[in-house]
């Protein structure tokens, strides 16, 4: 019998968020920090970009990509505190902060995806 | 070429230092000289009263390790050429309390080690008469890598975690259980998921690597100690879905 505690799901997200911000995160980093605004590629218009955001597909990837993503962030930073600073007596603080962070920022995500005109 | 190199060797002697001092010998270093050499050198012929330990000096037996310039090393494999002109600076293994000189107490790594049941386990053994337990190639490339494990503690003393949590059960500790898990003769992987998947146990790893980077065998502990804890993920959370059925 396996004890439980968060730690399993919280390595899941972890690990799905590692996974997925490193496929695509960089892609879209490229196109829209730098293709897109420095003249490389031409940008596509507003209306096409509006219209593909409406598709729901399109924001179930994006809320699939930020939420592990966000939830990557906190697993990681919640463990260099920890290690790093040395601070592991603060152990339910910080969980809180990064994996509350996480939770906020996931439903933040959430909530401007849902509300897309 | 040199003929000499000048070994820097940690000294602790309990009983007349509270702290460890250094000793500096000069000794002989022709090309086929390991440290584990040097100490030799030192201690049949210049301080006999110089206390490490060693065995097979092949790589095989595991009790060589010390912390060469640095750098956790099997003092039998480490050429003292490859330091150029000195010096090589010799302490213990870090991450371990010190018993004597270079010798580390590693009573913790064996209660660790007997933990995770690094033998074959089986629910019921079939009689002699029945013959041997067969094994395909294949089958023996699962587990082979982890099984070339000599239990040297180099990773431990590599491993910052452990450094700073010593509950933390390790990483040749964790390879060694894979070792045994990944066995097709073996039935004892949920009595050691028992001890792996607690907090110290695989989920204590931050994924360094460091392990990995100084195991003289090849190991990759680290690798074992994520692939364990997909499996333990997945069944963490077969047994949250399916309570009666995992």
């Amino acid at each position: 019998m396996i004890k439980r505690h968060p730690e399993p799901l919280l390595w899941m997200l972890f690990s799905a968020g590692g996974v997925v911000s490193a496929l695509l995160m960089p892609i879209l980093l490229v196109l829209f920090g730098l293709a897109f605004p420095l003249g490389w590629l031409q940008p596509p218009s507003y209306e096409h970009l509006l219209a593909v955001l409406r598709n729901p597909l399109t924001r179930l990837v994006l809320f699939g990509l930020c939420m592990p993503s966000l939830f990557h962030w906190a697993h990681r930073f919640r463990h260099t505190l920890y290690d790093g600073l040395q601070i592991k007596h603060l152990n339910e603080v910080i969980a809180v902060i990064c994996y509350g962070g996480a939770i906020v920022g996931s439903a933040a995500a959430a909530y401007l995806l849902w509300h897309v005109p | 070429m040199r003929d000499s190199i000048t070994l820097q060797v940690a000294r602790y002697r309990p009983e007349q230092e509270s702290e460890a001092t250094f000793d500096e010998h000069e000794v002989p270093c022709p090309k086929e000289w390991v440290v584990l050499d040097g100490l030799n050198h030192i201690k049949d012929r210049i301080d006999g009263t110089l206390s490490y330990r060693w065995s097979c000096r092949m790589g095989i037996c595991g009790s060589c390790g010390m912390t060469v310039n640095g750098e956790p090393k099997l003092t039998c494999a480490t050429f003292l050429s490859e330091y150029g002109r000195g010096p090589v600076r010799v302490e213990p293994l870090r991450n371990f309390p010190v018993i004597r000189d270079l010798i580390v107490d590693m009573g913790d790594f064996m209660r660790k080690l007997v933990r995770v049941k690094p033998w074959i386990v089986r629910q019921a053994e079939k009689p002699l008469s029945e013959g041997e337990y067969r094994q395909t190639p294949e089958e023996l490339d699962d587990y082979k890598q982890f099984s070339m494990c000599i239990t040297c503690m180099l990773c431990y003393a590599a491993c910052p975690i452990y450094g700073l949590d010593p509950k933390f059960i390790g990483p040749a500790a964790i390879a060694l259980a894979q070792r045994y898990n990944l066995d097709s003769r073996d039935e004892g992987a949920s009595e050691r998921m028992e001890v792996l998947s607690e907090h110290e146990g695989i989920w204590g790893c931050t994924f360094v690597g460091e392990c990995t980077k100084v195991c003289p065998k090849h190991v990759d502990p680290a690798g074992a100690i994520q692939r364990y804890k997909l499996t333990a993920a997945v069944e963490s959370m077969k047994s949250f879905f399916m309570p009666r059925g995992a």
